[in-house]
């Protein structure tokens, strides 16, 4: 059965359809938490992914999300709820009548405004804001010149120094790895990154990277990477490998 | 000339009146006695004998200004008489347009405020969201604080404008609820008999 099959993944929940269901039921889920739309688009999806109608399905599924959609809302409004369910017919006749007469008493009120504006449409007024502001008195508590000083000494006092001790990164300068990896080249006409940077601290090998990327910059390098996340390649310029080449040795490295 | 000419007015009630038609000539809303009393430094009693010979000195069919009771307070408006040529110069923008809807919004607040949007809501039976933006935009309601807890509507409820544009002295002044149709009683015996009708 597709019903049973869709699993779930939302803020409030995460598992099958029938679990959260019972969760609900039981009261151990609050419907207002549980994301009725985000139900129904997985729902579609696994009916698009399946590619054939099955009613059945589509049928409990209705029935289930509306039940899940009304207790939803019934939890949303828990006043609402009270006012009109559990009422007698005698009760619930006697509230509907009440509710027709206060919107029929507001219809007449309107209507006495309609006529009343009619009637005072000749007064011609003034309006506007007040051209001139209102003058206000401003009291003051007595002052002494003793709160000042208090006031002014508090402000006077140097504020407490912060400790950025956490905060301070330490990681050699980017200039340290331009000189090691010149140095490499001078031995060899091509080295591997990663291998060079093994068992360097992360911030240590970001910073190697820098240095990779200013060599780069300045012509001194030529850089392959056979793929996305593959091993690095570094050659002293002119002495690049083709990218076909950097293929098969990754391939054989893989394979390896 | 039978009246002796005077260059000061010997009558000090109508030197506070000069001063109060000053104050309200330069107010652009309705100034309650407490306030003319405050601004004219006099007490409340004189100002309301004072405010007694202005109203009889600028009424209608006597002076192109009158002054009237309004929204709490006293006001200077242009007479009925001239409306038409006031209407040539400026126009009573706020109550044009005002729809069916606005009108039974603007009643609901004038009668049952502060009330929230959703009361609204559920007496006219209809989302208000729009016709209170409207009402608002206009001045004619404001808010007035939010319904109580976390996340409370904001209620509303009519402005001193409202009271102006609809020339009534106060809020006091709208007809009792009571005396409105409600027919409680009527609507339910209706609705009782077409119940039974059905059942029958």
């Amino acid at each position: 059965m597709l019903l049973r099959e869709l699993e779930l993944d939302l803020d409030a929940f995460e598992g099958p359809f029938d679990l959260l269901l019972t969760l609900v039921l039981r009261e151990e889920l609050e419907p207002a938490d549980v994301d009725i739309a985000a139900i129904v688009v997985a729902f579609v999806e696994r009916l698009a992914a399946r590619d054939e109608l099955d009613l059945e399905a589509c049928g409990e599924f209705l029935v289930l999300i509306s039940a899940l959609l009304e207790l939803k809302a019934r939890a949303l409004f828990p006043d609402e709820e009270a006012e009109l369910a559990d009422l007698e017919p005698e009760e619930a006749a006697e509230e509907l009548a009440r509710r027709l007469a206060e919107y029929r008493r507001m219809k007449e009120a309107a209507a006495w405004l309609a006529e009343r504006l009619a009637g005072e449409g000749d007064r011609f007024f003034r309006l506007g804001p007040a051209p001139l502001g209102p003058r206000s008195e401003r009291r003051l508590a007595p002052q002494k010149a003793e709160f000042l000083a208090e006031a002014l000494r508090a402000l006077a006092v140097p504020p407490p120094q912060v400790s950025i001790a956490h905060m301070a990164l330490r990681f050699p300068p980017v200039s340290q790895f331009l000189e090691r990896f010149r140095a490499v080249l001078r031995r060899r006409s091509r080295f591997d990154f990663d291998a060079e940077v093994e068992g360097l601290s992360r911030v240590e090998q970001a910073v190697a990277f820098l240095a990779l990327l200013e060599l780069c910059k300045q012509g001194e390098i030529a850089l392959a990477q056979a793929s996305p996340f593959a091993p690095i390649r570094v050659a002293r310029a002119g002495q690049e490998t083709t990218v076909e080449e950097e293929r098969t040795t990754a391939w054989t490295a893989r394979s390896a | 000339m039978d009246r002796p000419l005077r260059l000061i007015s010997a009558n000090p009630l109508d030197q506070l009146a000069r001063t109060l038609e000053a104050l309200l000539v330069v107010a652009s809303q309705p100034l309650p006695v407490e306030e003319l009393a405050r601004a004219a430094d006099d007490d409340a009693e004189r100002i309301e004998t004072a405010l007694g010979l202005l109203s009889e000195r600028y009424r209608e069919g006597r002076s192109g200004i009158v002054l009237e009771k309004v929204a709490g307070g006293y006001a200077f408006r242009a007479a009925r008489e001239a409306a038409e040529a006031c209407s040539r110069l400026v126009e009573r923008p706020l109550e044009r347009g005002l729809s069916q809807a606005a009108l039974e919004t603007l009643a609901i607040v004038a009668y049952l405020g502060p009330v929230s949007r959703p009361e609204i809501a559920r007496i006219r039976g209809v989302a208000a969201d729009s016709t209170v933006a409207s009402l608002l935009e206009r001045g004619l309601i404001g808010e007035a604080g939010r319904e109580s807890g976390p996340g409370g509507a904001a209620r509303y409820r009519t402005t001193p404008l409202f009271e102006r544009v609809f020339g009534l002295e106060s809020a006091a002044a709208l007809p009792r609820l009571d005396d409105l149709g409600g027919g409680e009683a009527e609507i339910k015996d209706r609705l009782v008999s077409i119940a039974e009708r059905r059942a029958g």
